[in-house]
């Protein structure tokens, strides 16, 4: 671990913990899948390959573990293999290596989707398609002078000019490639990153921060209209924890780690932060702040907001940071929250102070089938209004619960089949529940095992008022774990003519069944007018609840066949979902931030005033726009 | 451009839909058979099953009447306990009792007495069915004009028939008073409202909250008349928006994700209570509906109505309809449970569409050649009607010419292909021996029916005598009224040809807009939609050949005097009706007027110009157009209505209403009605 913190006696304590840790691994392992951790729904990252860099899942150059042109790791994908099967490849997930049996019929099924339409990617990235870059020659001198690494190759650019929303991958796997950054730099501290904005400044050069690159909001596309030479300022090379202090329980971390490299350091201390958004394989502790992200465990640990002690901030005007690490003040409009969800726009976070807790002695998965969504929302809500939600509880609608069904891998043994069908049997036959309107809710349970058990059964009970009927870990477990590889399912989707993308929103519980049929509904219908030949897939979930409302997460995709222009109408069918989920009282965004893809709705949200204000920020801390990524306003 | 409305909104259907005999199958096969057919109907698919009881529940319980409870014990004094008690007692009042065996039992007495009273009836199957798709995806509204009693049932009595879901009712309250028929209307799906509710908070809460939940569960689709009441005229009658704006809410505030409006037009070739209306009209009251009075009427029972027509409009989207028009984010600060007044922009809209049912409405009704001979037997000297007759001739070769400017405006005719060597004289023959109460043909003439009364003894008076005419002449125009909607818009622009003696196309159009204005009350405009109208006029106008139109001009063709003078002749009436009330509110003494006081002195009135020789119109005398000009005046600004004890009050602006005279004789040209500030005083 490169720890700055000083001492032998904090070093050998660390070990110690360490040690105690894995102690603790070795025997949870030994008593069975009780002591099931999230960590393990993700992958494995590069631990492989600890050798390079201590435990650091991101290089230098993403090219080499990376897809340039889809999600995730290179090693892994989903693939029909050659007996028509699914199968997850690779080594990272659990369920790697694993064949699918059910997932192409649903997907056939679902898309009316055919092995024999194959709609395949260009292979490699062409570098004579990528635009030679606009250098700006005087700032590239002087930053030489500081031995700030950079690159103008054109794979490094091409990586750092996209998130990852559809259309942006969509014109990858075609080949296409349009404004990308002219330069890369990585910063490898603070004082690296004070080096470059000054830079920017002088040289008047944009620069668009780039951190783990998961943005699904447009906002990593450079503005097509600037014409100075953009710098990315990758700070995946700013992924150190520099200390951590046990008697706040704080640890102070640059803003370039990504959440599981700070997840996996922080527990070999014993220590977790808690944070851990579905995208935290690869999202970066700065891209959270700029984005004001949400984590699937906020029940217990808050959101980033709420994790947020301290933040230091490179701008144009200067670095912008409080004075102490005070739990909470009263010093007028607190300026964290000019720097959270400013979306790079005001400049790069380069250090957090962050909360944290010891990691939790007992991890527990559950689930709960409900007959049908209703009764599902009002047990959620009723958890929220008893304020009794465990770490995590997300309610899937029947779409979900079938698609869910149809990733189960192959079980290896009769009797797990066997079970399989008696289950299904009990809550069909037995209860009466219609298999076309059950759905699904999936909880984790974190904590003392004594409580934990304990608050277990205070959940279930208040689900069986509702008519729940508890439905094992297993089914609840491999809820979260999908979470992990459903990114990768897109791409798999691309592979045969089917497009699709999530969005969420936060809507007061009142509401929540309203917008879900609304904007389910409104997706089928834009589809339809829209000249879709197939029938789409709309389906939704309940992932986060809170006192007033709760966050709805839609994924919409449909087989694009006979159009001849699929992103334009992707694009159309989410705008008007958009402005379905704005007409049924449901905000802008929850979590996933406005980007350059929601900006339109902006002004509606915040009113004249907000936008005034805003604006003012951004003309005072960065009049130049060197921060010009075109975000947010 | 006749068939904007067609199109945009698919009112009506573009080709010869079929239309099928539904008393046909009735007269070949056991009415007891139909009355105990196995109704299996397929429900809305989002609809939860509930029964009445759980509705009234539903109702009783929400948030908003709950909410609603408080306020209205915090203002009264009362407790909240006694004010839900009262409200629990006005759902019981209002709510429907829908039950199937009923519903049985009402489908054999209506198979019964159909059958008797029409030869057949109509109804167009493609509309059908599509209501029948419909009703399975949203909450569905049926929306009927309402032309006759008639009316209330026809539409569950063809769902029944065709396995579609019973709809739910909105009725008057006093059919709930009527002994046995209240209770057989209740339990065959209808729910009673009051009349005036004026500002009974409560009242309105649990309507509201009634109607609404009806259209959120979508438990069955609900039934109402956007006209409020049945049209004593026959003439569409100027829409209500409250019913309207209760079924649209649940769509404003994202509860469902569409409702879906089917307009429904029922036509008739003779209406049952023609000559009810007509003495209501002069003022001779209605009957209180009872059930005696029913049975009184059952010598209607004996004579023949021709058919009836029910077309099935074609399901009209409100999610589609108010793109655009509807800023839905409207609701989103305030909890949707709570009472929240209505924005200017949801009124506008909700009287938009209220207007454009309407109109879709009228669109969709079938006219027959009698309402084509009524506009001509109008257009004769009342006298010659009574005393000489009008030659047969005469009158049947000019039917057929308003057949053909009927169809070039685009009217939905209903002209049977009769039989025998002149089909269309046949036709022409039968329809006025159907409607031997109003007209009869003697010795190659025909003549007004007037009404004899044979016990009295004394000789009749000549203002007997005239309400004899008058009562013939109304009904003539009821008649008549029919098939206004096709000819209003270019009729409107033959007066303004008349009246300015212009060419230039933008002082006509000013003209045109002015009558617009004036008449709006009198027929159904989609507010806003004046200009628009202008156009349509222009182009039905020149697509008969009546005049040539350019840029800047409207020139009549030689060609089109005779339809430009028949469309002058149709608008007649109004024009002079309204100009007899406009001078007496001008040259009388007095300022305010009791409402009563007020119609009784414009009949005298009426009476004693009708006799004199100076009015040639009997339409001054009905109460319809009196009280259309009080509404028209009120909303010009020139008269102001207040409550004063038992009745209205209203107070006159004498200048305002000379203005609008004088304009309206052509004596000043046309300007802005509503913004002059001294017809605010």
């Amino acid at each position: 671990m490169a720890s700055n913190s000083s001492g032998g006696s904090d070093r050998q304590r660390v070990a110690q913990q360490r040690l105690r840790i894995i102690t603790g691994h070795l025997q949870g392992r030994e008593n069975g899948d009780s002591t099931i951790i999230a960590a393990e729904c993700k992958a494995e990252g590069s631990q492989t390959d600890v050798s390079r860099e201590e435990g650091k899942t991101v290089p230098r150059r993403r090219q080499e573990i990376m897809k340039w042109n889809g999600w995730g790791y290179s090693d892994t994908k989903f693939i029909f293999n050659n007996k028509g099967q699914a199968e997850f490849t690779g080594k990272r997930y659990r369920l790697s290596g694993m064949i699918i049996p059910a997932l192409k019929e649903w997907f056939e099924g679902t898309f009316g989707a055919s092995m024999q339409h194959k709609s395949p990617a260009a292979p490699v990235l062409n570098s004579g398609a990528v635009q030679p870059p606009t250098l700006n020659e005087a700032f590239l001198e002087e930053l030489k002078s500081t031995g700030v690494l950079f690159s103008h190759d054109a794979e490094d650019r091409v990586y750092r000019a996209h998130g990852h929303c559809l259309h942006e991958i969509f014109a990858l796997r075609e080949g296409k490639v349009g404004r990308v950054p002219d330069m890369v730099v990585w910063p490898n501290c603070h004082d690296d990153v004070v080096k470059i904005v000054e830079l920017a400044c002088k040289h008047d050069v944009c620069l668009i921060p780039y951190g783990g690159g998961t943005s699904v909001s447009s906002g990593l596309e450079c503005p097509p209209e600037e014409t100075r030479c953009i710098v990315s300022v990758d700070t995946s090379q700013m992924n150190r924890i520099l200390w951590i202090d046990e008697k706040n329980l704080t640890a102070h971390v640059e803003a370039g780690i990504v959440g599981q490299d700070l997840e996996r350091l922080l527990n070999e201390s014993g220590y977790c932060t808690g944070h851990e958004p579905d995208s935290m394989e690869f999202s970066s502790l700065g891209g959270w702040v700029a984005t004001r992200a949400s984590g699937m465990k906020k029940n217990i640990y808050g959101n980033i907001e709420d994790l947020v002690v301290h933040v230091k901030m490179v701008t144009p005007q200067g670095v912008i940071e409080k004075s102490c690490r005070g739990p909470r003040m009263s010093t007028g409009p607190d300026i964290h929250h000019f720097i959270m969800g400013s979306e790079g726009t005001l400049g790069v976070v380069t250090e957090v102070t962050m909360k944290i807790r010891p990691v939790p002695e007992y991890q527990k998965y559950g689930s709960v089938v409900f007959p049908n969504f209703e009764q599902g929302v009002a047990c959620l809500r009723e958890v929220a209004k008893q304020r009794c939600a465990p770490a995590s509880i997300r309610l899937m609608d029947n779409e979900q619960f079938k698609f869910g069904h149809a990733l189960k891998p192959q079980v290896s043994s009769m009797f797990t089949s066997f079970l399989d069908g008696l289950k299904k049997f009990y809550i069909t036959k037995f209860k009466g529940f219609d298999t076309d309107r059950l759905c699904v809710a999936t909880l984790l349970f974190e904590g003392g095992r004594e409580k934990v058990l304990q608050h277990e059964k205070q959940v279930y009970d208040i689900a069986a008022k509702f008519g729940g009927l508890a439905a094992g870990e297993d089914n609840g477990q491999r809820g979260y774990m999908l979470t992990f590889v459903i990114a990768y399912l897109r791409d798999l989707g691309m592979e045969y003519y089917v497009i699709g993308e999530s969005f969420e929103t936060s809507v007061p519980w009142d509401r929540v069944l309203d917008i879900c049929r609304n904007v389910k509904a409104r997706i089928i219908g834009e589809c339809k007018s829209k000249g879709v030949q197939f029938q789409p897939l709309s389906t939704c979930r309940v992932t986060q609840t809170y006192d007033t409302g709760a966050c709805v997460y839609f994924y919409f995709a449909f087989n694009y066949r006979g159009l001849s222009d699929p992103v334009h109408v992707y694009e159309q069918v989410e705008r008007a979902a958009r402005e379905e989920i704005l007409a049924n009282g449901g905000s802008l965004s929850h979590h996933h931030g406005v980007g350059k893809l929601r900006k339109e709705w902006m002004r509606e949200t915040v009113s004249n005033v907000g936008m005034g204000m805003l604006q003012s920020v951004k003309d005072y801390v960065d009049p130049k726009n060197i921060f010009g990524n075109r975000n947010l306003l | 451009m006749s068939n904007t409305y067609r199109d945009s909104y698919g009112a009506g259907l573009e080709n010869e839909e079929e239309f099928v005999d539904i008393l046909e199958e009735r007269r070949r096969s056991s009415d007891l058979g139909h009355a105990l057919r196995t109704f299996s109907p397929h429900p809305y698919k989002g609809a939860e099953s509930c029964s009445n009881a759980d509705l009234n529940k539903a109702v009783l319980e929400s948030q908003y009447l709950r909410y609603m409870a408080k306020e209205i014990a915090a203002e009264t004094g009362s407790s909240v306990e006694e004010v839900r008690e009262e409200a629990c007692g006005i759902l019981e009042e209002m709510s429907q009792n829908l039950q199937l065996k009923c519903i049985r039992l009402m489908g054999f007495t209506m198979t019964k007495v159909l059958k008797r009273l029409y030869s057949s009836i109509f109804v167009n199957m493609e509309g059908l069915n599509m209501l029948q798709q419909s009703i399975q995806e949203h909450p569905v509204i049926l929306m009927p004009n309402h032309r006759s009693y008639m009316d209330f049932l026809i539409i569950s009595y063809i769902m029944f028939t065709y396995d579609i879901p019973m709809p739910f009712i909105a009725a008057g309250i006093p059919l709930a008073g009527m002994k046995l028929v209240g209770e057989v209307l209740r339990r065959s799906g209808a729910f009673f409202i009051r009349r005036a509710i004026g500002s009974d908070k409560l009242y309105w809460a649990v309507l509201s909250e009634y109607v609404r939940t009806i259209v959120k569960t979508g438990i069955a689709p609900l039934e109402f008349y956007v006209e409020g009441l049945r049209s004593r005229t026959l003439k569409s009658v100027m829409p209500k928006l409250g019913m309207m704006h209760m079924v649209m809410e649940p769509f404003f505030k994202g509860e469902v994700y569409d409702i879906t409006l089917i307009p429904i037009s029922i036509s008739y070739d003779r209406v049952l209570e023609e000559s009810l209306l007509a003495h209501e009209l002069l003022g001779i009251p209605k009957p209180k509906e009872s059930t005696t009075a029913l049975l009184k009427a059952s010598k209607v029972l004996q004579e023949d109505y021709g058919s009836m027509h029910v077309n099935f409009g074609r399901p009209m989207s409100v999610r589609h309809l108010c793109e655009g028009k509807i800023n839905r984010c409207q609701y989103n600060l305030v909890p949707r449970d709570l009472p929240q007044k209505p924005s200017a922009e949801v009124q506008a809209c909700v009287s938009w569409l209220a207007h454009l049912m309407v109109r879709v409405q009228e669109e969709g009704s079938m006219m027959g050649p009698w309402a084509l001979m009524a506009c001509l037997l109008l257009q004769a000297p009342t006298r010659v009607l009574t005393e000489e007759g009008l030659p047969w001739q005469e009158l049947t070769d000019k039917t057929l010419w308003l057949r053909k400017l009927a169809l070039d405006f685009g009217a939905r005719l209903n002209w049977p292909s009769g039989q025998g060597q002149a089909p269309d004289a046949d036709v022409m023959s039968s329809t006025v021996a159907l409607h031997g109460s109003v007209v009869n043909r003697k010795a190659g003439r025909v003549f007004l029916v007037q009404e004899e009364e044979p016990t009295r003894n004394r000789p009749i008076s000549p203002e007997e005598k005239m309400i004899s005419t008058a009562a013939a002449v109304l009904m003539l125009a009821s008649y008549r009224n029919m098939s206004l909607h096709i000819f209003v818009r270019p009729a409107l622009l033959a007066m303004a040809l008349h009246i300015k003696k212009t060419t230039q196309k933008d002082e006509l159009l000013a003209f045109f807009c002015f009558l617009w204005d004036v008449f709006s009350n009198e027929f159904i405009f989609i507010p806003g939609n004046s200009s628009q109208d202008f156009e349509e006029a222009c182009f039905l106008l020149k697509k008969c050949g009546a005049v040539h139109v350019s840029e800047q001009e409207v020139t009549v063709s030689v060609a089109g005097l005779e339809v430009l003078s028949f469309l002058q002749a149709l608008l007649q009436p109004f024009i002079d009706s309204y100009q007899v009330i406009f001078r007496y509110l001008c040259e009388n003494e007095v300022h305010v007027y009791a409402e009563k006081q007020f119609l009784t002195a414009v009949r005298n009135l009426a009476t004693e110009l009708i006799l004199s020789g100076e009015l040639h119109t009997y339409e001054a005398l009905s109460s319809d157009t009196q009280k259309n000009v009080l509404s028209a005046l009120q909303r010009l600004d020139s008269l102001t209505k207040s409550r004063a004890s038992e009745q209205n009050e209203y107070t006159v602006n004498k200048a305002a209403v000379r203005r609008i005279d004088d304009i309206l004789s052509g004596k000043i040209p046309p300007q802005m009605l509503h913004t002059t500030p001294e017809a605010k005083l």
